[in-house]
């Protein structure tokens, strides 16, 4: 295990080679307001971040990350198009007894940039590839526009759209919602009983109202359910052609093959597919070899829900040891921090912690 | 010598000498009532130690008890990884108790997880704020609810008369202990159909982080008299 010394001092390197990259340094303070990272996470965070209380500003949490300082200072009043970079300790809890650290460094680099996403992503990617290229790592990408694309184009309810759409980033809360919109999971008990007593207009409920949810809000809902029991399910091809590509595996080059095909029957994503061949252009032309790249179509769904375009990571052979590297297109995150503006953005933090382990173990 | 730390007060306690009792080994509250020093007849090198039910998961975890016996509901909240922190010898068979979800009676459109989701995504949207459930439970409601999809909840603290917070509107659910669901009903609660997040009973854990060098041996001698195989610790 490297000590702190090594790591800082692999970070410095990291740093450098950012800054010789264009990127600007930046800092965040290690007391982040929980309210902000709650909001954005939900309560997973709570079970992954140290949470702290201030007599003043309230709950604390120490930072988990850096993306979410790092664009709330962009969205701040940033300039455009800006490169940032940081690097500093994190801080997750760890929930199981490993020998996983709980404090460690993250070196990170930012792009806000709105000329080209596309050439953004590849910058980003090969500057890592490049980075860690005498670690022989394998790195694997995906892209979650092409999924979320494919969702919006299933041709059903929107409600049942939205609910897949939320749950994305939670593969079995995912399948079992395709499995009852596409009619493959039999209607709940209860849910059967309710829609029978909605038909036939018996009471519902003698209980009295409590809570804060109003009754108008359940009336909503209610209708919702019969609207939802009333249409069709989702056929089984429609189902099919999603698993397909949800569990695609493959070179980014042949993926590429296949998702143009899938395209032909999925119109909606074919935008999405257009992007991905606009960017692996873009890696080929930066050196990259796309023909030997791991491409997973699922890869990015079970981090940290903010992704929403092309992500990556780079891992080290050892299945123990946490990725190296990753990182993605945030561009929906910049809304939600932006308050009304947004911009295009894509960055991705390294290890210097792990980077330094690796170091010492094979000669580079 | 053996620790064996066991609940102070109430019918925990009760039952745990009964246990005990049935199976040759009396143990006691020694001197007077408010006195927490316990006595043990029939059992060589056992030493009863009484403490709160709440705190033996966490005496267990640093090994300063080397048995104890309290909750299963309270071992898998308290400590992460509780199987790698302590073995489970023996359920004892009472202080059953479930731990659950609910909401409210009023909501006819909400009866499974599924619909708690569904529910909490349309509230969060409504009220800006996610939808709250009170709970004490924190890991066990935390992981099960994670393991189960549902996402735009938040969990807030309750540390006592939790039914009665919807009422109060400082939550919209509930995770809670129930063996009856007497109070439940009263506070126009109801149980989801998939709900139930841990079904809890009285427990007899051993300590993995305790010193076993002088105890070793009265476990070995306990084991058969209790009626469970001595765990590797």
């Amino acid at each position: 295990m490297a000590l702190k010394a090594d790591a800082r001092a692999e970070a410095d390197r990291l740093m450098a080679a950012f800054q010789g990259a264009g990127a600007a340094v930046v800092e965040a303070d290690i007391l982040q307001p929980a309210e902000v990272l709650l909001d954005l996470y939900g309560e997973d965070i709570r079970a992954r971040a140290y949470v702290t209380n201030d007599p003043i500003r309230g709950e604390m949490m120490l930072r988990p990350d850096f993306t979410v300082p790092v664009v709330q200072m962009h969205m701040d009043g940033g300039a455009e198009p800006a490169r940032y970079c940081y690097m500093g300790e994190v801080f997750r809890k760890q929930e199981h007894l490993s020998a996983r650290k709980s404090e460690y460094f993250q070196v990170g680099y930012e792009v806000f940039d709105r000329a080209d996403p596309v050439a953004a992503d590849a910058e980003v990617f090969a500057l890592f590839a490049s980075l860690l290229a005498p670690l022989n790592l394998r790195a694997v990408t995906g892209d979650l526009a092409i999924l979320t694309a494919a969702v919006r184009g299933l041709k059903t309810l929107e409600s049942r759209k939205a609910a897949l759409l939320r749950h994305i980033w939670r593969p079995r809360r995912f399948t079992q919602l395709l499995d009852r919109f596409g009619g493959r999971a039999a209607v709940p008990e209860s849910r059967a009983r309710l829609l029978a007593a909605l038909a036939s207009g018996d009471t519902l409920t003698q209980s009295p109202m409590i809570g804060l949810r109003s009754d108008a809000e359940i009336a909503t809902r209610l209708a919702a359910l019969q609207e939802d029991a009333e249409s069709a399910p989702i056929s089984a091809e429609e189902v099919a052609r999603l698993e397909d590509l949800l569990t695609y595996t493959g070179t980014c080059t042949a993926a590429l093959a296949h998702l143009t095909g899938l395209a032909r029957d999925m119109p909606t994503i074919a935008p999405a597919v257009d992007r991905m061949a606009a960017r692996l252009d873009a890696l080929a032309a930066r050196g990259i070899a796309v023909d030997t790249l791991d491409f997973e179509a699922s890869h990015g769904r079970t981090t940290l829900e903010y992704y929403d375009g092309f992500v990556f990571s780079f891992l080290a052979t050892d299945p123990d040891l946490p990725p190296l590297a990753s990182g993605g297109r945030y561009d929906a995150l910049t809304t939600v921090l932006g308050q009304g503006r947004s911009i295009p953005a894509v960055g991705g933090v390294i290890r210097p912690g792990i980077v330094a382990d690796l170091k010492e173990g094979a000669p580079c | 010598m053996l620790k064996l730390g066991i609940p102070s007060k109430g019918r925990l306690m009760d039952k745990t000498f009964d246990w005990f009792g049935a199976r040759g080994i009396t143990l006691s509250r020694a001197g007077t009532e408010r006195e927490y020093a316990g006595a043990v007849d029939g059992a060589e090198g056992l030493d009863l130690v009484l403490l709160s039910a709440g705190e033996i998961p966490r005496e267990l975890a640093a090994g300063r008890i080397h048995m104890g016996v309290t909750g299963s509901d309270l071992v898998r909240d308290k400590l992460a990884d509780w199987d790698r922190q302590v073995a489970e010898l023996a359920p004892l068979g009472f202080g059953h108790a479930d731990l659950i979800i609910a909401v409210p009676a009023c909501w006819p459109d909400v009866d499974t997880l599924d619909d708690l989701d569904a529910a909490a995504a349309a509230f969060r949207r409504a009220h800006g704020h996610r939808l709250r459930i009170a709970t004490k439970y924190h890991r066990l409601v935390r992981d099960f609810l994670t393991a189960n999809g549902v996402a735009d909840y938040q969990l807030v603290d309750s540390q006592g008369a939790t039914e009665g917070t919807v009422k109060n509107l400082t939550a919209e659910a509930i995770a809670d202990i129930t063996s009856t669901g007497e109070t439940l009903r009263a506070n126009h609660l109801k149980i989801l159909a998939d709900g139930l997040v841990h079904q809890s009973q009285a427990t007899l854990y051993a300590a993995r982080a305790a010193d076993w060098s002088d105890a070793a041996t009265t476990l070995a001698d306990l084991a058969p008299r209790l009626g469970f195989t001595a765990p590797r610790l």
